[in-house]
């Protein structure tokens, strides 16, 4: 366990240093990187502590991203201090609505819910004129961080952008691992091996697996305010059910239920989908990486059935071994 | 019937065109064991997963310290202080037995719900958790990753974990089942413990640990209570010993 703690540090380390280099384009690549681990971070705490599978967690992302991108005024930068609580309460209230409603199914009823779910509020922003239809709109300025006048970010500027999301990543991760370790996590935890047992044990189901709902979902509304302010632009397929099943793919390559696992995840598809795309490397068949990564992620779950994170601890084994 | 004391009477279940529990009247009160016998089939897991909650029943009442409990859930039922334990050995494998019956105890707590503190910086709880598996015998096992344990132990965990919630009826569903001769004479002598501040109903198929256990029985043959009564009357009841005793009661007799 200690190996994979120094490795982690080390890797928080390395990302830190990105913006040294100076290339832009890597500071922007994994600003984006992070802020798909948040949101992988986010659905981890329903998958791999709750065991709910939801195909509809990008709605909240999508639904952030609209936020922010209609509460903005047109040409001019919104306070980030009242847009993104007012996001996070709206991505909240959306949760505990639909979460009353889909909590209270299981397995794959759930993720037939969340589907629907999803679908319900793709088509909603595509097919009216509301959020720009299927078009989508954009968020020509970003926000701004002004405390009394003073800017301690100006978040135009990538690196100032990538720093703010950084600390933003590493807060989250340590909000979750509070939590896993919490009573509330533990309940989870119970609920997601035995809820026949938790229940004569005393513990009502319902409460807890809609607190869980509503905190992944409020996690997944900050990504999607970020990533909204990040790309300066919004359209329905941030909240298709495609992309839920993406940053899925993310949890299940980086280790489901072990938080490092989803910024793992993050990391490895999108450096993965980067590589694989690549016209310098693979020339014409690069535009085809979909096949590649498909067969990069069956070859991941039948290798590393618990991700890539897992070959940490068989590191760790050997060490032990060894010893 | 006592102030703690459970009362159910006239339960039925019927599932589809079965009818596993027929009109079913009982009664538990704290400080007795109530055995309940009956071969295969009978009914008394059904009987067990009515009185808990788990499944509703067709009809009849259950009182329980004062209130009509019939249409409660079976964790609004826990919280009123009835546990119970099931057939199936229910632990969380991958938790240490601590944490098992830290995580019972928690149920009971309205902190339960905090996700800012750490479940280890509420001595309360592990304080609970150590009494219930100091009640059991377990305190010594207390940091081993629960799956390990035993078989008897993991029962022992089991019970612990209900008694972390601090019921005042318990539902034992078969406690001695898959045990070897030392290990049911340790469960027989904490039943005996537990019976002292407890309602316990006792399901179980071993004749000795009943018989030396019970001051009430029920013997449930397809569903429907055969005789009720007090052992030694339960014991020389001809139906009885026509249909589950055996031919080895009445050789004996």
């Amino acid at each position: 366990m200690k190996v994979g703690r120094y490795i982690l540090v080390l890797g928080a380390l390395c990302v830190a240093l990105v913006p040294l280099t100076g290339a832009t384009f890597y500071v922007q690549l994994v600003s984006k990187i992070m802020i798909l681990a948040i949101f992988a971070m986010s659905l981890d705490l329903l998958i791999g502590s709750a065991g709910l599978v939801s195909l509809g967690h990008a709605a909240f992302f999508g639904v952030a991203g609209y936020g922010i991108a209609l509460l903005s005024p047109k040409y001019q930068a919104a306070s980030f201090w009242w847009t993104l609580p007012v996001v996070l309460i709206i991505c909240a209230t959306l949760a505990l609505i639909v979460g009353l409603l889909v909590v209270r199914t299981s397995g794959v009823y759930f993720i037939m819910v969340t589907l629907a779910f999803g679908q319900m509020l793709y088509y909603l922003f595509h097919d009216t004129k509301f959020g720009g239809g299927s078009d989508g709109i954009y968020l020509y300025v970003r926000p701004e961080l002004s405390i009394a006048g003073w800017r301690p970010l100006n978040l135009e500027k990538p690196t100032h952008f990538f720093y703010f999301v950084f600390a933003i990543m590493l807060g989250v991760y340590f909000l979750l691992s509070r939590i896993r370790v919490s009573p509330f996590g533990h309940v989870l935890v119970g609920l997601k091996a035995n809820e026949q047992r938790m229940r004569s044990l005393g513990f009502p189901p319902t409460p807890y697996k809609l607190g869980a709902f509503v905190l992944a979902a409020t996690l997944t509304g900050l990504a999607g305010y970020l990533s909204a302010c990040q790309f300066g632009f919004v359209n329905p397929e941030l909240l298709s059910w495609h992309y839920s099943a993406t940053v899925l793919m993310m949890l299940i390559l980086g280790g489901v239920a072990r938080l490092h696992g989803a910024v793992v995840g993050a990391f490895a598809y999108v450096l993965l989908q980067e590589l694989l795309a690549s016209q310098a490397i693979w020339g014409g068949i690069a535009k085809h990486w979909q096949l590649g990564m498909g067969v990069l992620i069956v070859l991941s779950v039948l290798l590393l059935p618990n991700g890539l994170t897992s070959l940490v601890d068989r590191l760790s084994w050997l060490h032990f071994k060894a010893n | 019937m006592s102030e703690h004391g459970l009362r159910a009477s006239g339960l039925s279940k019927v599932f589809g065109g079965l009818t596993a529990v027929d009109n079913v009247s009982l009664e538990l009160n704290v400080g007795a064991v109530h055995a309940v016998i009956g071969p295969n089939g009978a009914g008394k897991t059904t009987l067990i997963n009515l009185l808990s909650g788990d499944l509703p029943p067709t009809a009849g009442s259950i009182h329980f310290n004062g209130h009509d409990i019939v249409g409660y859930s079976s964790d609004r039922r826990s919280r009123l202080g009835i546990g119970r334990t099931y057939q199936k050995i229910n632990i969380f494998p991958s938790f240490t037995v601590l944490e098992n019956c830290r995580l019972a105890a928690q149920s009971r707590k309205s902190h339960a719900v905090n996700v800012f503190r750490s479940v280890r910086s509420y001595p309360s709880l592990k304080q609970e958790a150590e009494q219930a598996l100091a009640a059991v015998g377990l305190e010594h096992r207390a940091r081993v990753i629960a799956g390990t344990l035993s078989h008897g132990e993991q029962r022992q965990l089991d019970i612990a974990m209900s008694l972390a919630t601090r019921p005042r009826v318990l539902l034992l569903d078969e406690p001695l089942s898959g045990m070897g001769a030392e290990e049911s004479t340790n469960m027989v002598t904490l039943l005996r413990k537990l019976a002292k501040d407890h309602a316990v109903l006792l399901v179980e198929h071993d004749m000795d640990a009943v018989f030396a256990l019970a001051e009430a029985l029920t013997v449930m043959v397809n569903g429907r209570v055969l005789a009720s009564g007090k052992p030694d009357e339960i014991r020389g009841n001809p139906d009885v010993q026509r249909a589950y005793l055996g031919t080895a009661e009445v050789r004996r007799g």
